[in-house]
């Protein structure tokens, strides 16, 4: 029996009180999305529930309680208040999926700071724009990250703090650096927990767009009416359930559906903090007896390309329910799902900006493989006539997916960028970006991006951000950046390169070029192939048509070239 | 010491290794101990057939495959006579 039960049933009688009901919240009073995570589930009975299955990549195990959550967050908080940090201020999390990041953000919530994760494989460039941003106060990392910090720490005057999680003594602190060790420290019985209300900021995740440089995509503590019903709704989640999100936390969904979904739930989730393989992920489901598993579409495909052989090796009997989130989920991955597992990965749509998911293949209702699925219960979601933002009356048609602003979970701005964050909205709508249409039943499939941003794994990479550094190497004159097509990641990063005089083109250059992305901002930005060229296609007032280029690789009509410059 | 080894180890140390990183051996966990992620694993497929002049088909440019300098070592043996 599912949570969600019969779609129509649950929009005709939909409410978001039902969340706040089942929460005990009350508008007006406080609310604390670390407190919901911890100290409620044991206020529930359940404190002596396993809340957290860690796993490293050497086979190391660690297993918190619902308690242990408690007690382990109430030291991180008391030890950021010691520091001085006061709520408002932005402590970042840069860390691999340790425990600390889990019971860090649970933490850092708490005393009503924001919390800022970011992806530990950022390169310094991409670290920096983003704290420097955010104007973070703290930043906990490991030992393996804190070297990036170190190179970018005296261009960070908020950057007081940076707090070492797993020092081990061999090699001296230097300027503003600090241990903490979280399962050595006093636990901490009760800290009085900052008393947050509904419009307190939360979390900051930073989020690419196809001009300038990333945004801070700011939520609220009254996010959790949203991730709460969506995880248990959705997600399907039980409180007999063991739950496996793949997702970073450096990434929303590894925050949502990796934190405070499952952890408000009372659920028991776990985590594998290793590097992919179909194997390694396979007998980590066997192991914990997986029942509700939400991947993503690379990973997927990557499993796919395993082949099937291997899941013979496996009792995967437990698993119950599949969910997808990230890019565009392709039939065939459902169908190979159905085929192996005997069941579909149900796609989720959403994003940062949405913080929670929108538009969904829900449980217990037909999968159409392919479609994204139909609008959660209290979402408005439509497909947006380009020209005007009305909404098109008929099905069929393609357009911009516009949602009705006003779901709990809803951004509330752009990090100092307001600017940015009223150009989401056009005709009472918030515009995702992403293109779709909608069949007569109500399903949505998406078409497209609107803009230049590029899907990579489920991430969004800003081909201005990747243009920008790679102008930066000593032998890139100008580049044009654009998507490519690929049977795993859905689109990878290619770059269109000219050279400054005295440099020739080669693969050694090539390879040059790519680390040099990959270190400076991330791999996932690292062009995976590199050409170059004699010149670029430009507007005749020089401005470069990234179109053009994107067509080519698409194999699609280049379309019109009256502004092409050579034309 | 067997160079190809050395040869890959060394790349892996100064590519993808932060300089306070612990040190790795022939058999440390490359993809799955997090050191070469799937997106990084590109530049260290291209450095090798750059280096070997060989071409890796992507079916065997597998997780599996990259994840130690001995498989790695393994892989390139197959395609070129080192």
């Amino acid at each position: 029996m599912t949570h969600f039960g019969n779609y129509e049933e649950r929009v005709k009688n939909f409410s978001w009180a039902i969340s706040e009901q089942e929460l005990g919240y009350k508008p007006g009073q406080v609310i604390n999305i670390g407190w919901y995570c911890s100290d409620r589930i044991c206020q529930q009975g359940k404190a002596d529930k396993v809340a957290l299955i860690w796993e490293g990549f050497t086979g190391e195990k660690k297993i918190f309680t619902y308690n242990d959550i408690r007690l382990y967050s109430n030291t991180f908080a008391k030890f950021i208040t010691d520091l001085g940090i006061k709520a408002g201020e932005r402590i970042c999390l840069f860390m691999d999926r340790v425990p600390e990041l889990y019971i860090g953000f649970v933490g850092i919530l708490k005393t009503g700071a924001i919390v800022q994760p970011l992806f530990s494989a950022f390169g310094e460039e991409s670290l920096f724009v983003r704290l420097e941003n955010a104007e973070t106060t703290a930043i906990f990392t490991q030992k393996k990250h804190v070297s990036k910090v170190r190179k970018i720490r005296d261009k960070l005057p908020h950057l007081k703090h940076i707090i070492i999680v797993d020092y081990d003594g061999k090699a001296p602190l230097q300027e503003r650096e600090v241990a903490f060790s979280m399962e050595n420290s006093e636990k901490v019985e009760h800290y009085d927990i900052y008393p947050t209300t509904a419009e307190s900021p939360s979390v900051l995740h930073y989020t690419s767009g196809t001009t300038g440089m990333p945004k801070g995509v700011q939520h609220v503590h009254y996010s959790l009416i949203s991730q709460y019903l969506t995880a248990k709704w959705v997600l399907d989640l039980h409180d007999d359930d063991i739950y496996w999100c793949t997702a970073d936390p450096g990434w929303v969904t590894g925050t949502s559906y990796g934190i405070i979904g499952p952890f408000s739930l009372g659920v028991t989730q776990c985590v594998l903090d290793s590097g992919f393989s179909a194997e390694a992920w396979y007998r980590f489901i066997e192991k914990n007896r997986v029942t509700v598993w939400y991947s993503a579409p690379t990973a997927i495909r990557s499993l796919m390309k395993a082949g099937d052989e291997i899941i013979k090796k496996f009792d995967l009997s437990s698993l119950r329910h599949l969910a997808s989130v990230g890019e565009p989920l392709n039939p065939e991955a459902v169908n190979w799902s159905i085929r192996v597992f005997g069941k579909p990965f149900h796609d989720t749509y959403w994003q940062t900006e949405t913080g929670c998911i929108v538009i969904t293949n829900f449980p217990g209702m037909p999968v159409k493989p392919g479609s994204m699925g139909r609008p959660f219960p209290g979402i408005i979601a439509t497909i947006l006539n380009p020209s005007n933002h009305e909404p098109y009356p008929e099905p069929g048609r393609i357009g911009l997916i516009g949602l009705k602003p006003g779901w709990p979970s809803m951004m509330r701005t752009y990090w100092n960028n307001e600017e940015a964050y009223k150009n989401k909205f056009r005709n009472g709508w918030y515009l995702t970006g992403d293109r779709a249409r909608m069949d007569k039943d109500g399903y949505i499939w998406f078409v497209g991006r609107d803009d230049d941003v590029i899907n990579t794994g489920g991430h969004l990479v800003s081909p201005f951000e990747v243009e920008s550094a790679l102008l930066e190497h000593p032998a890139v004159a100008e580049s044009a950046v654009v998507s490519k097509p690929d049977p795993i990641n859905m689109e990878v990063v290619k770059a269109f390169v000219t050279l400054k005089p005295g440099f020739t083109a080669s693969k050694d250059l090539e390879l040059d070029i790519m680390n040099f992305i990959r270190k400076k901002l991330s791999p996932l930005a690292m062009p995976q192939e590199i050409e170059f060229v004699d010149s670029l296609p430009k507007t005749r007032s020089g401005k470069i048509m990234r179109r053009i280029l994107h067509a080519k690789e698409w194999g699609e009509e280049i379309g019109d070239t009256s502004t092409l410059e050579n034309e | 010491m067997d160079e190809l080894k050395e040869i890959i180890k060394n790349y892996v140390i100064k590519e993808y290794l932060e300089p306070d990183s612990d040190p790795i051996d022939y058999d440390t966990p490359l993809i799955s101990g997090g050191i070469v992620d799937s997106f990084s694993m590109v530049s260290l497929k291209r450095f090798l057939e750059n280096k070997y002049n060989i071409q890796i088909p992507d079916d065997q440019a597998t997780p599996e495959a990259f994840d130690s300098v001995n498989k790695i070592a393994d892989l390139v043996r197959r395609f070129v006579k080192v």
